[in-house]
């Protein structure tokens, strides 16, 4: 039996509005295995954000379970959610990724020191990490002073600094040109690959999931395919390039 | 707590020193602030302290009026006559006549005639200020005067100076002189400095109306009484009243309430300081407030990475602390600065009381007018404050 470091079964989402109940995750369960990298897709409204947010720990199920390493994100309080998200998750955003007033260096040693890990070897490792991403001449540059690939890639080794079993990316790609989007995503599957976490990037550019293992199509709040293996996936990129 | 503690200060230093220009800015509207409440606290002191200067600091428990004067020193008149009357009332350990007049004190050249008070008072009994260089008065009827330190500073007059006063008598100026036999410390009296004449010397040179002139009877404003037990305050306040004929007795503290003008002029500086301090805590609280909704992002990823709401909070409190702190340092050094630049005749006295209460009001302004940003902060939802809000 595999076992997953990331695991849903039946989780639904409902808001009420004014025109009624609004099903925004409706019965999804997934898995994502350690060192597998995941691609979120789907149209605009189709439930990816509402997904990405709950498996984050940033937003409860209406009903469903989230199991991460074992543990149901769904029955737990707000301070338990919150040391899940500081101990457990990696987090990656769109943009305002950076504390602005700490450098890159001290923005990916800030998971360290949350986590109450900031020693020596943990900062050698946030050098190393930020040298590897191209990022060895810019450790003190504040996030004021870099491009948005180059704030992007401090996001990731911050996202992997503190050894978290899940890491999730919120459209990673959005604000780069495509070189620099492509640079970002390989560098990030390398790095899942490399250390064995699981890894989910939520995108609406097709192209980038050339880098992943699976897709997930989600369609109206549903699971509606996965995507496995690099034809199949290859033949979603080309019919999206059409 | 003390790891929560320890990144929250780390946080808020990193944001204040990289951003220092901006708090620097807010620093010095604090320290505009403190400058202003200490001047006004201070003002307040100068200006109470110049009415009350000399009544506070006597070494007396009561003080006689006559009947229906309402405390008020200069509407009270009382002959010698009454004193004996007061002596003989039982618990009273000394009782002195004392009168109180303006007059004008001639300076030598061109300079300025200076306006003083000159209070008669009984040598050797309560009533008569200690003095601080060259010695008490003699008797009742020298020519002598002891001045205080802030009418030797003003006339640059010294210890065995003779001094000119100039009164109006009937319809006519007169001119006495006196030796100064003694400075005392600061006495003011009425808002002016003060000189202190044996009490039959006041009698003789005060100023007087035409029909007072030829007066062989010796009247004085009010009896200061000295008690053997203030315990009994209450007691022989009462048994006063009841054995001198239409009097009425006030303590130290009625008395000085009672001054002209006092209570209204400390009400009024009280309200402006507590005004000025109310208008600091709308000022930096909407300084906070506007550096909150400017984070809100960034205080959204810091929620979103596993910073818990106290880090959060703490970095808020650290940050306003530290700020105010530094504003209110650098505003009391702006005054001390200052104070040092003002004439003796500005009423502006920095009372290390007052000030030091001052001070720690200033300090509460900055965490009170915080309370809102600081609230807001911890309120923030990560997944608003990120756009991942569906």
């Amino acid at each position: 039996m595999t076992t997953y470091a990331l695991e849903t079964q039946s989780v639904v989402k409902t808001y009420q509005s004014d025109s009624g109940t609004i099903q925004a995750v409706d019965d999804v369960s997934l898995q994502v295995a350690a060192g597998e990298f995941v691609a979120l897709v789907g149209p605009s409204g189709s439930g990816k954000t509402t997904m990405l947010s709950i498996l984050a720990a940033l937003l409860q199920p209406t009903s469903g379970r989230i199991l991460l390493d074992g543990e149901d994100l769904a029955g737990m309080n707000d301070i338990e959610r919150v040391s899940m998200r500081r101990e457990k998750i990696g987090f990656t955003f769109q943009a305002n990724n950076l504390v602005p007033y700490l450098s890159a260096v001290e923005n990916v040693e800030l998971m360290l020191r949350l986590n109450n890990r900031l020693d020596k070897a943990g900062k050698l490792r946030a050098r190393e990490l930020l040298a590897r991403l191209g990022l060895a001449e810019r450790l003190h540059n504040l996030p004021g002073q870099m491009s948005g690939g180059q704030q992007q890639r401090v996001a990731i080794a911050r996202a992997l600094i503190h050894n978290p079993s899940l890491v999730l990316a919120d459209e990673p790609t959005a604000s780069l040109d495509t070189e620099r989007a492509y640079q970002v995503v390989e560098t990030f599957a390398g790095l899942i690959h490399e250390q064995g976490r699981a890894g989910i990037m939520v995108t609406h550019d097709l192209r980038m999931v050339e880098y992943v293992d699976r897709v997930l199509l989600m369609q109206d709040g549903k699971l509606v395919r996965i995507y496995t293996g690099h034809e199949e996936i290859v033949e979603l990129i080309q019919g999206s390039q059409h | 707590m003390r790891q929560t503690i320890s990144i929250a200060s780390y946080l808020a230093v990193k944001e204040v020193w990289r951003n220092r220009g901006r708090f620097l800015l807010v620093a010095l509207v604090i320290a505009l602030i403190t400058l202003l409440v200490l001047f006004i606290a201070a003002l307040g002191e100068g200006l109470g302290n110049g009415n009350r200067e000399y009544i506070s600091k006597l070494d007396a428990d009561l003080i006689v009026y006559q009947a229906k004067s309402d405390n008020l020193i200069a509407a009270s008149r009382l002959g010698r006559d009454r004193l004996a009357a007061v002596r003989r009332v039982d618990g009273i350990a000394d009782a002195a006549m004392l009168g109180t007049s303006n007059v004008t004190l001639i300076l030598p050249g061109d300079a300025e005639p200076l306006k003083v008070a000159m209070l008669g008072v009984e040598p050797g009994r309560t009533g008569e200020p200690m003095v601080v260089q060259g010695r008490q008065l003699s008797t009742d009827l020298a020519s002598e005067v002891i001045i205080d330190q802030n009418t030797a500073i003003r006339s640059n007059l010294l210890v065995n100076d003779t001094l000119t006063l100039r009164v109006t008598q009937g319809t006519r100026d007169e001119f006495f002189e006196l030796r100064i036999v003694g400075i005392t410390d600061g006495q003011q009296y009425g808002l002016q400095p003060s000189v202190f004449v044996p009490f039959f010397t006041w009698d003789r040179i005060r100023p007087k109306s035409e029909a007072e002139v030829n007066s062989l009877t010796s009247v004085g404003n009010v009896i200061l009484v000295k008690l053997h037990d203030p315990a009994q305050l209450e007691t022989v306040s009462q048994r006063l009243v009841a054995q001198v004929n239409n009097i009425e007795t006030a303590t130290l503290t009625k008395a000085i309430q009672a001054l002209p003008g006092y209570s209204a002029q400390q009400s009024t500086l009280n309200t402006q300081g507590g005004f000025t301090l109310f208008i600091g805590i709308l000022v930096i609280g909407g300084f906070f407030q506007i550096q909150i909704l400017q984070k809100v992002a960034q205080i959204g990823v810091l929620k979103a990475i596993g910073a818990a709401n106290p880090v959060v909070a703490f970095s808020s409190i650290i940050q306003i602390v530290v700020i105010t702190i530094i504003g209110v340092f650098i505003g009391a050094l702006l005054s001390f600065l200052f104070s040092l630049t003002f004439p003796p005749t500005v009423p502006i006295v920095f009372n290390g009381t007052t000030s030091a209460i001052a001070i720690i009001a200033l300090l509460l302004i900055g965490p009170l007018g915080g309370l809102v940003s600081i609230r807001y902060a911890v309120r923030i939802e990560p997944l608003k404050a990120l756009g991942l809000s569906s």
